[in-house]
């Protein structure tokens, strides 16, 4: 299969021609011509690398009825993703190797991005004891991000072990920074909103607390630490002091932590609720510094499908969780790019080449150059389009974007050198 | 009047006052009449739609309903379709499939009568939702501190206790404030939301300082969870720092009066002989609930121009 793209603006930068052959770039350069080859007019759209999520729920096995491997696989497809790793808080959970391995080939089977297992730190997500981490390292699934996402590995003993134990497999524990004695029967971010709409706070410092507890622990043993969804202003600080003393340490933001705030709790439409909750507009103004200065080194989408039954309800009775991944990159071009925090290699750095550094993904956050796989994703940096939930290929609805309109447009994804995407829209 | 009745902090000042005279007015039609009942609500149906057990505040909505001669459905969670699990959209999808022209709706989560507003094409009364608000007591609180003291502009009203999960101190605070009453909040820190900073009232954590310059304190009720959770160390030491006995009622004002939403704890944040005095309104609260109601059912439905 060989595909040519034709006058794509590479990162953003020169137009040049793309020559995809054998799920590799054979090419870039000016006016590359292959007969037989298809070809794809790329005029004005901006050549990526192909994104990487460090952070999606694909609810399979368990809850089909919201997502299945293969719906959220193609919903990433549509939004750039060659790449996704699958959360562990499946049912049964993914704390096995047996259970990583089917959802990894699940993945394999729908073909539409690489789906990369997230094991299970503790047995069950309880908290208890550690699952067996090195059989899921040692899987087909090749685990190496581990976490308990959706719990806090609370207890610091056992956070301070699972952070030794992966060393030996270069593995990684992604950390759900909530302290839970901090955040019983929460609801929302605590402060004047919370306490005026009557739903439960959730204190930044549950968060900030937990986070300056692990890089402690993560320099003390000399591992690698992972931060989930960093939702606050001093989460951001805590990282950075971090960082200047060089512990091992990275972070994710989500796209929704970008962009959206508190305030939209004030309609109590459970859509927008999600843990960790939406914060203040200077929390927002914070991440979006922190990513752009690298502190936090990666956007991540946390996408979390909810069948209608489960978000159609009461605020404190619905799950909390949204969708992301078709919508990441045009949320990261609306907040980041726009303004002008973040160019196209920036984009590219944070959306792919540092997630796939964090989970150490051989094939995937490379550069657009010959002999390098060819995963990538073209984007069409001018289009604008009103997003309807009834559009997206997840199996879920629960867009918090509904009805907003977003910069950028996928036009295309190819992974290693196979369209999965073409027109803006999926090939299977 | 808007459609819906879901807190008190969106009523604006004409529209609160319009519920209080309304009330007033229909207390002066009802009064010395053996028979207590108007015709304004005929042919309607308003439904109470209770999550939680409320004995005294479904049966003030349901004398307030059936005063005006609609016809009431009560609804109660407990022993329902909703012990079976259905949605709280789908109860209110059925229960306007029956015709009804208002829901009043308790429930436990904060918001929810805000999710059903979106979902039926009738009035939803909030009453009492979590630990958001409780609106018709407010205004019955309102309208009781009006009728003794002859007006809020200026009042200087205390609301002593468990602020922090309290709907009815949430109510309070807003539409006093917006009648021109000055709140002050007295509780322990820890009963006190973090973002009560930014509401319009005054914060102590002293009732003697506060007590000589009221004119209304109003004790809350504190839940025995609450003493078990370390929200403050022991009933006791609750009861000796911010329950009203008659030595501290000794420190008000003459013509101050003392309120209570009810139930109480007797001899917890309440003396009894403070309960049962003539300043003590706790009595007169409960019969003017119904008026509001009253006023406030006829308001949304429509009563005035029927």
């Amino acid at each position: 299969m060989t595909t040519l793209i034709k006058g794509a603006r590479v990162l953003g930068g020169q137009s040049a021609d793309l020559l995809l052959e054998d799920g590799r770039i054979a090419a870039v350069g000016q006016r590359l011509g292959v007969t037989g080859a298809d070809v794809v007019d790329a005029g004005g759209l901006v050549a990526l690398p192909g994104l990487v999520d460090l952070h999606t729920h694909l609810r399979e096995p368990g809850r089909e009825d919201a997502e299945t491997v293969e719906t959220g696989s193609r919903a990433a497809a549509l939004g750039g993703y060659t790449a996704v790793h699958a959360m562990a808080n499946t049912d049964p959970v993914a704390d096995t190797a047996g259970v990583v391995e089917q959802v990894w080939r699940l993945g394999q089977e729908a073909g539409l991005v690489d789906v990369v297992p997230v094991g299970a730190v503790t047995v069950g997500l309880r908290g208890e004891r550690l699952a067996e981490l090195g059989a899921m390292a040692d899987s087909a699934a090749r685990v190496r991000v581990f976490s308990d996402d959706g719990h806090c590995v609370a207890d610091p003993a056992l956070m301070r072990r699972a952070l030794e134990y992966v060393k030996a497999f270069d593995g990684v524990v992604a950390q759900h920074a909530e302290e839970p004695r901090l955040t019983v029967g929460a609801q929302m971010n605590e402060g004047d909103l919370s306490a005026r709409l009557g739903l439960t706070g959730w204190p930044a410092a549950a968060e900030e607390a937990v986070i300056a507890r692990d890089v402690l622990l993560a320099e003390h043993v000399g591992a690698r630490l992972h931060v989930c969804h960093v939702s606050t202003a001093g989460s951001v600080e805590i990282l950075r002091w971090a960082k200047s003393r060089g512990v091992q340490v990275t972070a994710e933001v989500t796209p929704h932590h970008l962009l959206l705030t508190e305030a939209c709790a004030q309609s109590y439409d459970p859509v927008f609720k999600v843990n960790p909750p939406l914060r203040t507009d200077e929390d927002v103004q914070a991440l979006r510094a922190g990513l752009a200065d690298g502190t936090i080194d990666a956007v991540a989408t946390d996408h979390a499908p909810h069948a209608v039954e489960d978000k159609e309800s009461e605020w404190a009775q619905a799950r909390p969780g949204m969708l992301g991944l078709e919508q990441a990159l045009s949320v990261v071009v609306e907040t980041l790019v726009e303004p002008g925090l973040l160019d196209w290699a920036g984009v590219a750095d944070r959306m792919s080449v540092r997630p796939a550094a964090i989970g150490r993904l051989d094939g995937h956050g490379r550069p657009l150059a010959p002999g390098e796989p060819a995963n990538l994703l073209l984007l069409d940096p001018a289009a604008r389009a009103v997003v309807d939930p009834a559009a997206l290929a997840s199996r879920s609805r629960n867009s918090p974007y509904a009805g907003r309109e977003l910069p950028g447009r996928v036009v295309a994804t190819f992974l290693r050198g196979t369209a999965t995407v073409r027109d803006g829209k999926a090939v299977r | 009047m808007k459609r819906h009745l879901l807190d008190a902090a969106d009523l604006d000042r004409a529209d609160a006052t319009l519920v209080l005279d309304t009330a007033a007015q229909i207390d002066q039609a009802l009064a010395g009449r053996e028979v207590k009942k108007l015709p304004t609500l005929r042919g309607r149906t308003v439904v109470n739609l209770f999550y939680e057990d409320s004995t005294r505040t479904r049966i003030s909505f349901e004398l307030a309903a059936k005063r005006l001669s609609a016809d009431v459905i009560n609804f109660s969670a407990k022993g329902s379709s909703v012990s079976k699990g259905e949605s709280l959209k789908d109860t209110a999808l059925t229960l306007e499939a029956m015709g009804s022209d208002a829901i009043v709706v308790r429930h436990g989560a904060s918001g929810a009568p805000h999710r059903l507003a979106h979902w039926v094409r009738g009035s939803v009364v909030n009453a009492g939702d979590g630990t958001h608000e409780h609106p018709t007591q407010a205004l019955l609180d309102a309208y009781t501190i009006r009728h003794r003291l002859g007006r809020l502009d200026g009042v200087r009203v205390v609301i002593v206790g468990d602020v922090l999960h309290s709907r009815v101190a949430r109510s309070n605070v807003w539409l006093l404030s917006t009648l021109g009453a000055q709140v002050t909040l007295v509780a322990p820190p820890t009963l006190l939301p973090v973002g009560v900073g930014s509401w319009p009232v005054e914060v102590s954590y002293d009732l003697d300082a506060v007590l000589p310059k009221a004119d209304a304190v109003m004790m809350l009720r504190v839940q025995a969870e609450r003493m078990n959770a370390s929200f403050f160390p022991s009933a006791r030491e609750y009861s000796r720092r911010y329950g009203l006995d008659a030595h501290r009622m000794a420190a008000l004002s003459d013509d101050a009066i003392v309120m209570h939403p009810g139930p109480m704890n007797r001899g917890m944040e309440i003396a009894a002989d403070v309960a049962d005095s003539v300043r003590s309104t706790i009595v007169e609260q409960v019969g003017n609930g119904v008026s509001v109601r009253m006023a406030v059912l006829y308001l949304l439905l429509g009563g005035a121009s029927s």
